[in-house]
């Protein structure tokens, strides 16, 4: 068993990090997630293993360091919160379009604009759906633990290796403030040139030997026949995520009338509805998608053969609800209930929604 | 068990470091445990309030809209939390400042001097401390040495000469715990 200790969840992204072998962090203060930053430069990792951590004089300038080093086949990442994630848009798609690993983590806060410090869960669309300009998708992980926080920052690294993507960790002001017990990994050593080579051999950029040809990182491509034929493989690849990499979690489902649908902290609170409900001897089950890109969209088709309704919950005003509807496909009924602008549902506030629109 | 907690007072009362540290005291006895602050641009002087959860079970939510126990450490919290108190549950809280004092007669209601006792102690920081000792008694959810083992976890190395004060300030709490009214048990 690993070092078990009681920690932030932001505090522990950047233990995670340390522990997992990163290359390199940059990025750019801004609150809810400001302790990343902070817990980085407090452990001083690059006394022991060489990672760089680096405050930039913005977030634009974070996401293309990030782009920057990704391309020598290193493992790097920037986290901030919406407004930040938001300059880095431009960035996150050049990264798509150029077949770039990198872990991006957004812990959310209420929008549109500077909006507030609380925690919100409106990034959903920006993240799943884009944010950046063309048709590319992040691999999106939402962790609902301090636990995941940890364990998603080792995931990102492998999946956005795997696919040669950017991950984005998706997480809220809840889980980034939240404390709990974690179980750290082992210290592990950071890549060694020969296994970057090994790795990435084929495609980074990390020093030209005379014999081996040019590799150029690039999202540009004039001609449209290739341009055409990049985004096909883009879309190949989207497809491949969808089929393996799909994860979710069901919670008492099984013999459920309905079903709340929540990610992150959303989906902690629930688990508490879920409790509430049954105590009454309402029959409430939960699936918490734990990857939104992809979509545990099978899943919850599944379900909606069984079941009366779906409700799903989320801190913003109705976006995954728009991905269940999709899944559903009209063979029951969808609802939604949320909190906006940095308020945080209850539980009770979420079975008393639950009750409302299904009372018929 | 599960305990679910809120502690609420002013910022610079100590308020989210005595959550903490029965965090810590909760992780030292191997329970699930959850602290989840209230976080806002406000320093000292503002509201500050803290959720701890104690369980043998995985925790679900962090965000609650009722509570096993409400320790009030002024006014606005009592105002905020007094009735998002469980039928049968428990307010412990420091009079100092009080105006208006709790009223619910379904909840027993604790009162422990914090503020009073910790300047007579000759030191005002091992307020929250008082108070923890005052709620422990009333709770003996965590045994003093797994609190004595989370004061050393979750200080710094720099601070742990402190410790005895603390648990000093522990014990005074536990003497001067005050009980107002006593309801029977429910759950």
């Amino acid at each position: 068993m690993g070092e078990l200790r009681l920690m932030k969840g932001n505090e522990v992204i950047a233990e995670a990090a340390i522990r997992c072998g990163c290359d390199g962090y940059f990025g750019y203060p801004i609150t809810p997630q400001s302790e990343i930053m902070e817990t980085l430069m407090t452990l001083r990792p690059w006394e022991d293993s060489g990672m760089v951590v680096l405050q930039a004089e913005s977030e634009i300038a974070s996401i293309h360091m990030v782009y920057g080093a990704a391309g020598a086949g290193k493992r790097v990442m920037t986290s901030s919160s919406s407004p930040g994630i938001s300059l880095m848009a431009e960035g996150i798609s050049y990264m798509a379009g150029a077949e770039l690993p990198c872990v991006i983590v957004n812990v959310q806060r209420g929008g549109p604009g500077l909006g507030t410090i609380q925690p919100s869960q409106a990034d959903y669309n920006q993240a799943t759906k884009g944010g950046g300009h063309g048709d590319y998708s992040l691999f999106v992980l939402a962790p609902a633990s301090v636990q995941e926080m940890h364990d998603f920052v080792i995931l990102g690294f492998e999946m956005a290796f795997k696919y040669r993507n950017p991950v984005m960790i998706l997480a809220d002001g809840v889980i980034g403030q939240l404390m709990e017990k974690v179980e750290l990994i082992d210290h592990r050593p950071r890549w060694t040139n020969e296994q970057i080579l090994e790795i990435s051999g084929e495609w980074a950029t990390y020093g030209k030997s005379q014999n081996r040809k040019k590799h150029i990182i690039t999202s540009l491509e004039m001609d449209s026949n290739t341009m055409e034929q990049n985004n096909l493989r883009l879309q190949a690849k989207y497809e491949r995520m969808k089929e393996v990499e799909v994860r979710y979690e069901a919670i008492e489902c099984d013999d459920a009338d309905y079903i709340l649908v929540a990610f992150g902290s959303a989906a902690r609170i629930c688990q508490k509805t879920v409790q509430i409900a049954r105590q009454k001897g309402v029959k409430v089950g939960l699936i918490r998608p734990i990857t939104l890109f992809p979509f545990p969209e099978k899943i919850i088709a599944q379900y909606a053969s069984k079941v009366k309704g779906f409700l799903s919950v989320e801190f913003n005003a109705g976006q995954m609800v728009n991905d269940i509807r999709l899944a559903v496909n009209g063979n029951t009924k969808v609802a939604y209930f949320g909190r906006m602008g940095g308020i945080v549902p209850t539980p009770d506030e979420v079975e008393i929604a639950l009750h409302q629109r299904f009372k018929n | 068990m599960t305990e679910e907690i809120i502690i609420a007072g002013f910022g610079g009362q100590g308020v989210l470091s005595m959550g903490k540290i029965l965090a810590y005291s909760g992780v030292m006895q191997d329970q699930e445990v959850a602290w989840f602050p209230s976080y806002g641009p406000e320093m000292r002087g503002g509201t500050a309030n803290v959720t701890v959860i104690l369980s043998d079970e995985r925790i679900s939510s962090p965000i609650l809209h009722e509570f096993d126990t409400a320790i009030i450490l002024n006014q606005q919290s009592m105002t905020k939390f007094e009735s998002r108190v469980k039928p049968g549950g428990m307010l412990i809280y420091d009079p100092n400042g009080i105006i208006h004092h709790p009223t619910r007669k379904d909840i027993n209601i604790l009162k422990v001097e914090g503020s009073r006792l910790a300047v007579e102690m000759g030191n005002p920081l091992t307020f929250n401390m008082i108070v923890l000792g005052a709620f422990l008694k009333a709770k003996p959810v965590i045994k003093l040495e797994n609190v004595k083992k989370g004061l050393e976890k979750s200080l710094p190395e720099r601070h742990h000469k402190l410790i005895p004060l603390n648990l000093a300030a522990i014990e005074i709490g536990q003497e001067n715990l005050v009980v107002v009214q006593e309801v029977e048990v429910g759950n």
